[in-house]
């Protein structure tokens, strides 16, 4: 039994309907009591689909529990498909009717349905909606093109003399971005010179499923959901996979690279002339001098492991951060979210435990944070700059702009998401050199943020941005603590004791509220460390010329 | 009345003891669209102040409050939901012995934690996971610091309003007892927001009516106490269970038809000052002004609403109400009225005020009533947030129905803000050239 205030991901069948609903012609019948109809507004308000999700609810009730609810989970794929008409049915059960063990696929199997009927077994107490989604699309992949795998033959592009062609595969309903990842991603393989056989889920129909096996490679969009179907498709039909999600402007490159070596085409020459075509502004806009601020700026990742990993490498190689932390929700990639935060030499958090990544970003104090939304409400209560980087959405991840993660234009998206809450450069010297100017007080937010911004208001409650403090001030975190417990691990023991002279407590003042956390805590551990007495103007100095950067 | 007061529809108004009273309802069985009780959480943790509620059940349950929740949520929750795993269906754990740590665990972070309800969901009532067993060990362990009750808000027995239902039948028992010689007070039943619960009590203390409290309490510390001369007067419609236990506490339920609209209002005022002996007179001058005042605000979306036909699909067990407010003070057509459970006892005065022949359901097969509303093309429905965009795609104009349950609805002040609930779809409209 897991305490949880907030959940990074929702249950197993949550991950069907995003299959289901990115599809067309396909219905999905659930075993569910009535509550679990909530996720409709999933799609209808958060994605603002102008259609009713493809969903039917057997919404059983306490007294059909005595009586036959088997009975009414037919009598509901029975009514589902005389009214919609689908041209596959998924089948399954949520979190409760697991527990009642109906077995829905028996159930519409013996109804004899003229249409491909695919069972889910979605155990709901053990996994999660992207584990949910994999397993959907790779059961509907399995059924639908299982029949041609035997003696499957396909002529390659050179015996056809055509050029390659791929399945764009992954993305879903509720997907961070997939919707306009899709067009730049197909725009890019266009401008690679690579035909695209299907995409799936979102926007195929069960005979373009049915035609997967015609491409001659996949692309693997977001591991998360296509991962388990690749690599079956990969061993049943010969087909080779992408592992590399362009994510970024290198990361751009090197997927041109693969995609070019799996079409047969030159790898070098291919990434300097689709470059040259697409000519991304972010390279440059990077490398440009009002860019030098953007050293070192501390920043903290967290997300679904190919938006996390991914990012990383654009914070710490196209931009010029310094990765402070990384992690991610997502256990069934954690192996991978490990191994990348070795690249930066950081421990990975991996968890889904809310209180846990908010502790993780209180202790390390960046100076911006690349998560979910849920990490978005934490920076704001700490009074850090955010931008959001990863699923689970949020109606704001659906823009009315073309807003791409991926590919040459997702880079330049990149670029202006993450750079816009900072600080900018010159006004960041003007806070440092000026602090006493009357229109510099900490409650007037930086000019980026707006007047009346909530993340400067709430960095003002907090006063100085430090954890200790913070914490007492009920405003600025999720859960008021009985005293001591978080501000114990926000800080070093010692610490607690150490007493700062009035002299040196003006002289913190003076420096910048979205840096005197750090300094403080700087200058404590320094202190605590060496044993120092009263922390006095020279302490903090001290400290600055030992940690300075 | 006088000449500032005009009735709106005069002639729509019914004779009392006609309208829908005996009229027939249209029940199916097949899907239900609707939110279980849990989603009762998300205003009740804020109208009880010193209150948390921990839903013992599944990642659907965490899930739906966080996404029904949504943006609406800004400060610190308090609820959490305490997710079932495969240890604990496998026996591997004992359920009990996890729950008590969880809750311990929880108590500790939430020293400001008074009253904590277990709350029972789907999963935990298959398993037969007893709550109540559970509730009174953690009561006995708590108490006096921590009072733990429990209730269901699971979607196998509860729609929506009906988790708040639960809630305060569950507090009920545990209200101190009034002497039998105690003087006559007034209960105010049902969660309203805080102004409108002020708003009553002034009126009410206006016409001399000094006892009265209101449950649920602002903080669990203040329960009013209840005996066989307290006398309730129901300020929502889905408190079925919560007034059973009260008349088991032996309290008398005051009949009234729901306090929407200034007729709503009136009336319900009425009831309570007509069961403390108020004068007809003193009655007259407390509400003249605000009912005026009511029935001008309402009188302003007339032009917009009078004459459009509107249909009801269930939601909140308000669309009795709702309707006959929307009949009677703005003119409009009613389409169909479904409501996911009806009871005739507590609506009978808001029946009594339908006008007579509305098309009433109770239950209805979310299918069947789209087609029905395909069918009659009302200028306006009333319907949750699953359906409101694919009906507005079809060019039917929609109200989402959850407004009506997180806005100050009831009481004279707040009639002009209900109407304009309404009226707000087609003033957009009109506005909108894109």
């Amino acid at each position: 039994m897991q305490l949880t205030l907030w959940t990074y991901e929702g249950p197993p069948h949550v991950g069907a309907m995003r299959i289901a609903t990115a599809m067309e012609g396909v219905h999905y019948v659930l075993h569910a009591p009535q509550g679990d109809t909530y996720a409709d507004l999933l799609f209808t308000m958060i994605e603002r689909r102008n259609k009713r999700t493809p969903v039917t609810y057997t919404t059983f009730q306490a007294r059909d529990l005595g009586s036959d609810t088997a009975e009414l989970f037919k009598n509901a794929c029975q009514q589902a498909y005389d009214r919609f008409q689908p041209e596959a049915m998924l089948v399954g059960a949520s979190c409760t009717a697991e527990l009642i063990q109906d077995n829905p696929g028996g159930l519409a199997a013996a109804l004899k349905l003229p249409l491909p009927v695919i069972a889910l077994e979605l155990p709901a107490y053990q996994k999660k909606e992207n584990w949910g989604a994999a397993e959907t699309f790779y059961r509907l992949v399995r059924q639908l093109t299982g029949s041609r795998a035997e003696g499957f033959q396909r002529k390659t592009p050179a015996e056809e003399n055509r050029p390659a062609r791929c399945n764009i595969l992954g993305p879903t309903a509720l997907g961070f971005r997939h919707r306009d990842d899709i067009v730049e991603v197909t725009k890019l393989l266009a401008a690679i010179g690579v035909d695209i056989n299907v995409i799936a889920p979102q926007g195929a129909r069960p005979a373009d499923i049915a035609r997967l096996p015609d491409a001659d490679f996949n692309i693997s969009l977001y591991p998360e959901i296509s991962d388990i179907t690749v690599r079956w498709l990969e061993r049943t039909f010969r087909q080779p996979s992408t592992r590399i999600v362009p994510i970024g402007i290198g990361a751009t490159r090197d997927f041109i690279r693969e995609v070019a070596a799996l079409a047969g085409m030159d790898a070098e020459a291919t990434v300097t002339r689709v470059e040259s075509q697409m000519a991304p502004r972010m390279p440059w806009y990077s490398r440009s001098v009002d860019s030098t601020y953007l050293t070192g700026k501390r920043v903290f990742i967290f997300g679904d492991a190919t938006h996390a990993i991914a990012a990383a490498r654009v914070a710490a190689k196209e931009l010029g951060f310094e990765v402070v932390g990384l992690g991610t929700y997502a256990r069934e990639f954690a192996r991978d979210v490990r191994a990348a935060a070795a690249l930066y030499g950081v421990e990975p958090l991996i968890t889904d435990d809310y209180l846990e990544v908010e502790e993780a970003i209180a202790a390390v104090q960046p100076e911006l944070v690349l998560g979910t939304q849920m990490e978005r409400n934490i920076a704001k209560r700490l009074g850090i700059a955010c931008a959001v980087i990863s699923a689970p959405v949020h109606v704001q991840d659906f823009p009315a702009r073309y807003s791409p993660q991926m590919g040459f234009e997702g880079g330049n998206v990149l670029f202006d998401a993450w750079v816009h809450p900072l600080m900018m450069g010159l006004e960041e010297h003007l806070l440092c050199m000026f602090r006493g100017d009357f229109e510099f007080r900490d409650d007037v937010a930086a000019s980026h943020l707006g007047h009346g911004h909530g993340a400067a208001k709430a960095a003002v409650k907090a006063e100085p941005v430090l954890a200790a403090e913070a914490e007492s001030e009920p405003v600025a975190i999720q859960l008021p603590v009985p005293a001591g417990a978080e501000t114990d691990k926000a800080k070093p023991a010692a610490a607690q004791s150490l007493i700062w002279t009035s002299e040196a407590e003006r002289e913190l003042k003076k420096i910048p509220f979205f840096v005197r956390g750090k300094a403080r805590r700087n200058t404590e551990r320094f202190a605590s460390e060496r044993g120092l007495g009263p922390i006095t103007v020279d302490t903090l100095y001290d400290a600055k010329s030992h940690f300075g950067r | 009345m006088n000449d500032m007061t005009p009735i709106p529809v005069a002639t729509a108004r019914p004779a009392a003891g006609i309208g829908c009273l005996d009229a027939p309802v249209r029940k199916e069985r097949g899907q239900h669209a609707v939110f279980c009780g849990l989603t009762g959480i998300i205003w009740m943790h804020r109208k009880i102040q010193d209150a948390f509620f921990l839903v013992v059940g599944s990642r659907t349950c965490a899930h739906l409050i966080q996404s029904a929740a949504g943006v609406m949520i800004f400060a610190e929750p308090r609820f959490a939901t305490a997710i079932i795993d495969e240890r604990d269906l496998a026996g591997l754990a004992d359920v009990h012995d996890e729950l008590d740590s969880v809750v311990a665990k929880l108590l500790a972070r939430r020293p400001d934690i008074k009253l904590l309800f277990l709350v029972g969901s789907c999963p935990s009532e298959v398993i037969k996971l007893d709550l109540g067993k559970a509730a009174s060990r953690l009561d006995k362990r708590f108490f006096p610091r921590v009072r733990v009750l429990n209730y269901s808000g699971s979607g196998i027995e509860t729609t929506f309003t009906q988790g708040e239902d639960a809630a305060l039948a569950a507090l009920v028992p545990v209200l101190p007892a009034a002497p039998a010689d105690a003087v006559a007070s007034l209960l105010i039943v049902g969660a309203l927001a805080d102004v409108v619960e002020d708003q009553f009590l002034r009126l009410l203390n206006e016409m001399g009516i000094a006892n009265v409290k209101a449950l649920p309490p602002r903080r669990s510390t203040e329960l009013p106490d209840v005996g066989p001369n307290t006398r309730y007067l129901l300020a929502q419609p889905f408190l079925t269970e919560t007034a059973r236990a009260l008349d088991e506490r032996g309290a008398e339920r005051i009949a009234a038809p729901f306090p929407l609209g200034e007729q709503g209002t009136t009336e319900w005022l009425r009831a309570a000052a007509e069961a403390f002996g108020v004068a007809p007179a003193v009655f007259e001058a407390v509400t003249a002004a605000p009912a005026a005042r009511a029935s001008r605000a309402v009188a302003r979306h007339l032009p917009v609403l009078s004459g459009k036909r509107v249909m009801f699909f269930p939601d909140s067990q308000l669309e009795i109400p709702l309707a006959r407010f929307l009949a009677n003070e703005l003119g409009m057509g009613l389409a169909e009225v479904a409501t996911p459970y009806l009871h005739r006892a507590h609506l009978a005065g808001d029946l009594a005020l339908l006008p007579a022949g509305t098309p009433l359901s109770e239950g209805p097969d979310v299918d069947l009533q789209l087609d029905r509303c395909r069918a009659a093309r009302p200028d306006l429905v009333v319907c949750g947030l699953g359906l409101a965009n694919p009906l507005e795609a079809e060019n039917i104009t929609t109200k989402w129905s959850i407004e009506l349950v997180f806005t100050p609805i009831q009481g004279y002040e707040q009639a002009g803000d209900l109407a304009e609930l309404f009226a707000r779809p087609f003033g957009r409209q009109s506005r909108l050239e894109v």
